[in-house]
């Protein structure tokens, strides 16, 4: 697996025969130096739909291969290349202690990192949860927000997105709809940036951002367990109280453990995210600005622009599973304990799917892109962060006087996975 | 003769092979006349609601007409069935004594619900099948009323699904087959077993190894109760007979086509064979009614009863109908079927029949949720779902390429797989016909 399995010796082609293909495309996307624009990494990626990588591990990066491993049970999402714990110098606590911890965090991973039943069993009552109420519930408070946010930079002649609009909305949205006071939130922005690098492939590997996000993971599981007891005493009408005071007989409830991660989940995931989205979407409309200012004019078009931008920028670029037994496909066969990398992103680009890939185009019929993923690991949020993302958009491009873009491209954070802008300088006019 | 008298398609079934087929012809650019004869009076209408929505009064019986997805431009004759067929003189004869000329022809006449043996117990007040939206509409309106006791014959597809609707009802029902568990010729008794726990958790008494012997009328010719086999008796106002489907070729009687209540056999093209065996050039069949050599199952003749293949097989026959001689394509379908009953939804692909080895691959039969596998002679044959449809399409390509028993190892969800005996019936015989289950006739 990518954690342990040492890069192979280049290969060299004999003379005579076609060059060997270059195996280390996937490598290649995840160097930050390609961070600002993969695309035609992932062009040349879907050459073969399903590559092996040098380091043993499999790209599969078509649109036609990634829908069929989506619904693969021979995927899995458990088990993925193990974090190592270091070694504290103790041989007990290594022997023994450690691996007993380990066992326990293993068994009660978030659902994103569970297979059926169990997944489907934890999926099931956080779907109980995301109610359609609550979630349109949330576009007062989301309008509330983006135009308290969008007002504080009134006076200024330039709007850093990331940092004045797009960080502090998805954290202050999830932290209602979970049930976390607002006061709190500062802290739940702190962990949340600080967690979701655990889902870079190349994080895991580094021993200082793993240490962060044993210490962020620990004091945030704290936190959450005194909240959980904390809505047991005084149930609210939140989500982190519906799951703690599940009340349905006929479906058995979560335990602690998997109740304190998957509130964890829910807003690891619900932001980073949702902030790529909405940075990624300012960014393109800030490059496309006839499709600025046809969204401006009209709201209405908000959805397919939306969609649009979930195909041609989306915030999760590829997710990690491995293959439980081998797996022909595309004239491969991934062997059994493989990692499969799903570059949804190239997938949403295929030409064989998506005519003109490279260009955004909202309007284009039959979207059927990847930027919420796919299978059983679709997006719980998807509707939610449609609706936060369509009220930021619109409302920027309705205030912002004369927006543009002060560099492009504009820097970006590490992540290769979760893809996104660290910064977003917005030179503006004026606010209306 | 000149393109003006060109009497152009003409397809008979205003069904969904037949208008999928219809919809077909004008996207592959057939810009001809274009006819389509129907014998009921409604435009093609949804079928699978009937015994689901309709049923449980969740949807009228009109709302169920197919959406058209192209524009047709075409000639509807509805209300009127097809009654012969003259191939030398390239005519149908219609049952209000019309004639109409066809340059080439399309045949979609479905199947019909398999009657009560006995006409005169068929006609008591109170028997209804469950084949068409009349059908519906009526069971509908006599359910809605609150009948007694409903009595269904047959645990296939439809006396499942109907018993379902009607304890959704709050209606006492009981449900009889001659087999040890619902759905037994479909599914086999191992997977049927599971289905034989959902109605009994759903409160519906179950009667296996029961043959109804006869159908009591009072002085009014209203059903009463039926009589079992070996003299028992239950009281029932209502009994929908469920005993599947027969083909509708009557019509295609003395037109010296290769048709009995099997189906009308075709070719690997979709195109109908002469009684000599071979095929004729302008007519072309499809949906429930067509019989052809499926190369998934080496090419044996096969009938599927089933709406995807209603959708495909009409447009294949109609990309095959205009194109030239040389370049007819095989048609290759996975049959595929999908029920919705007691809060589960079932999911199959291939074809059962035959098979000697079945095993639970993913999930459990305990917690009703699972997908199981059929294997005949060592290869995969046929899956089937019980709320876990999201894997089937992966097995339904470990199928379509023929790959051994059990297909996939080292799935989630996934035990020791354990195999077992399908327990399919012994072929039909006789008079109390067994429940038509799986729709698939060879």
């Amino acid at each position: 697996m990518s954690d342990t399995l040492l890069a192979e010796e280049p290969r060299v082609a004999p003379a005579g025969t076609a060059p060997a293909p270059d195996d280390t495309l996937f490598a290649q996307i995840l160097d930050p130096a390609n961070r600002a624009n993969p695309y035609p990494l992932l062009a040349r990626l879907r050459e073969r739909p399903v590559a092996r990588q040098r380091d043993g591990r499999y790209a599969v990066s078509t649109h036609a291969e990634i829908r069929s491993l989506l619904f693969d049970p021979r995927l899995s999402s458990e088990d993925l290349p193990p974090s190592r714990r270091p070694h504290t110098g103790h041989v007990l606590k290594d022997w023994i202690l450690n691996p007993i911890k380990d066992r326990v965090a293993t068994a009660h991973r978030p659902l994103i990192f569970r297979d059926p039943p169990a997944h489907d069993a934890l999926r099931h009552l956080v779907m109980q949860q995301f109610t359609v109420r609550r979630v349109r519930g949330t576009h007062d408070r989301v309008t509330a927000v983006v135009d308290a946010l969008i007002e504080r930079c009134r006076g200024r002649d330039r709007v850093c997105l990331v940092e004045d609009l797009s960080y502090p909305l998805p954290v202050a949205v999830i932290c209602e709809l979970l049930g976390v006071p607002e006061a709190d939130e500062p802290q739940f922005q702190a962990w949340a940036t600080q967690l979701s690098t655990a889902l870079e492939p190349d994080a895991r590997r580094d021993e200082d951002t793993r240490r962060a996000n044993v210490a962020s993971f620990d004091a945030i599981a704290d936190y959450m367990k005194r909240l959980i007891a904390e809505k047991r005493r005084r149930p609210t009408d939140d989500m982190l109280s519906g799951l703690a005071n599940h009340a349905d007989p006929a479906t058995p409830k979560m335990g602690d453990f998997d109740l304190i991660s998957t509130a964890i989940l829910l807003l690891v995931a619900g932001h980073e995210t949702t902030v790529n989205l909405i940075t990624n979407g300012m960014l393109t409309l800030l490059r496309h600005p006839l499709e600025l200012e046809r969204l401006r004019r009209d709201p209405e078009r908000a959805p397919r622009v939306i969609e649009e931008l979930l195909r041609y920028e989306p915030p999760v670029h590829f997710r990690t599973r491995k293959a439980l037994g081998d797996i022909a496909i595309a004239g491969e066969t991934i062997p059994k304990g493989a990692a499969v990398m799903l570059v949804l992103a190239a997938a949403s680009r295929d030409p064989a799917c998506f005519p003109d890939p490279d260009t955004f185009d909202p309007d284009r019929a039959d979207n059927q892109h990847f930027g919420f993923g796919g299978g059983l690991h679709y997006c719980v949020g998807a509707p939610l962060a449609r609706i936060e993302v369509e009220i930021a958009l619109v409302r920027l491009c309705q205030r912002l006087v004369r927006p543009c873009l002060a560099r492009d491209p504009p820097p970006y954070r590490p992540g290769a996975a979760l893809r996104g802008p660290a910064s977003l300088e917005i030179t503006i006019d004026g606010i209306l | 003769m000149s393109p003006s008298l060109d009497p152009g398609i003409v397809i008979v079934g205003a069904s969904l092979a037949g208008l999928r087929g219809a919809e077909a012809l004008r996207l592959h650019g057939y810009a001809g006349p274009l006819a389509i004869v129907g014998e009921e009076p409604h435009p093609p209408y949804d079928r699978p609601p009937l015994s689901k929505h309709v049923l449980a009064g969740e949807l009228a019986p009109g709302a169920t007409a197919l959406p058209n997805l192209v524009p047709l431009r075409a000639t509807w004759h509805l209300g009127v069935a097809a009654t012969g067929l003259d191939r030398p003189a390239r005519t149908l004869r219609l049952g209000d004594g019309r004639v109409l000329p066809y340059g080439r022809l399309l045949i979609a006449t479905g199947a019909q619900a398999r009657p009560w043996p006995g006409s005169e117990e068929a006609a008591l007040d109170g028997v209804f099948t469950l084949r068409g939206r009349d059908d519906a509409a009526a069971l509908r309106a006599v359910l809605a009323q609150g009948p007694r006791h409903v009595l269904i014959v047959g645990g296939g597809l439809i006396g499942c699904e109907a018993a379902s609707c009607c304890r959704d009802l709050g209606i006492d029902v009981t449900l009889v087959d001659p087999n040890p568990t619902p759905l037994a010729r479909s599914l086999g008794t191992f997977v049927g077993g599971v289905v034989s726990g959902l109605l009994e958790r759903a409160g519906v008494d179950f009667r296996p190894g029961v043959h109804v012997e006869l159908l009591e009328g009072d002085t009014f010719g209203r059903l009463r109760r039926a009589h079992l086999r070996g003299g028992e008796t239950i009281e029932a106002d209502v009994a929908i007979v469920a005993l599947g489907a027969v083909r509708s070729t009557g019509w295609l009687a003395g037109a010296g086509l290769m048709a009995d209540a099997g189906g009308l056999t075709c070719d690997g093209a979709c195109r109908v064979l002469a009684a000599d065996g071979t095929p004729c050039q302008d007519i072309y069949a499809a949906g429930d009614v067509a019989r052809w050599p499926n190369p998934h199952y080496g090419g044996r003749l096969i009938a599927v009863e089933h709406w995807g293949n209603a959708v495909e097989q009409a447009g294949h026959a109609a990309r095959n109908m205009l194109a030239a001689r040389e370049d007819q394509q095989p048609y290759a379908h996975l049959p595929a079927f999908w029920s919705s009953q007691f809060g589960v939804n079932i999911k199959a692909v291939g074809l059962t029949e035959g098979a000697d080895t079945v095993a639970i691959v993913q999930g459990s039969r305990a917690t009703r949720r699972f997908l199981a596998v059929y294997g005949r002679a060592g290869r995969s044959i046929a899956a089937v779902s019980f709320d876990e449809g999201r894997w089937l399409p992966a097995y339904a390509e470990q199928i379509r390429a023929g790959r051994p028993f059990p297909p996939i190892r080292d799935a989630t969800d996934q035990t020791r797989i354990a195999t077992h005996v399908p327990g399919f019936p012994a072929p039909r015989r006789g008079r109390a016909a067994p429940a038509e289950t799986g729709g698939i006739h060879v």
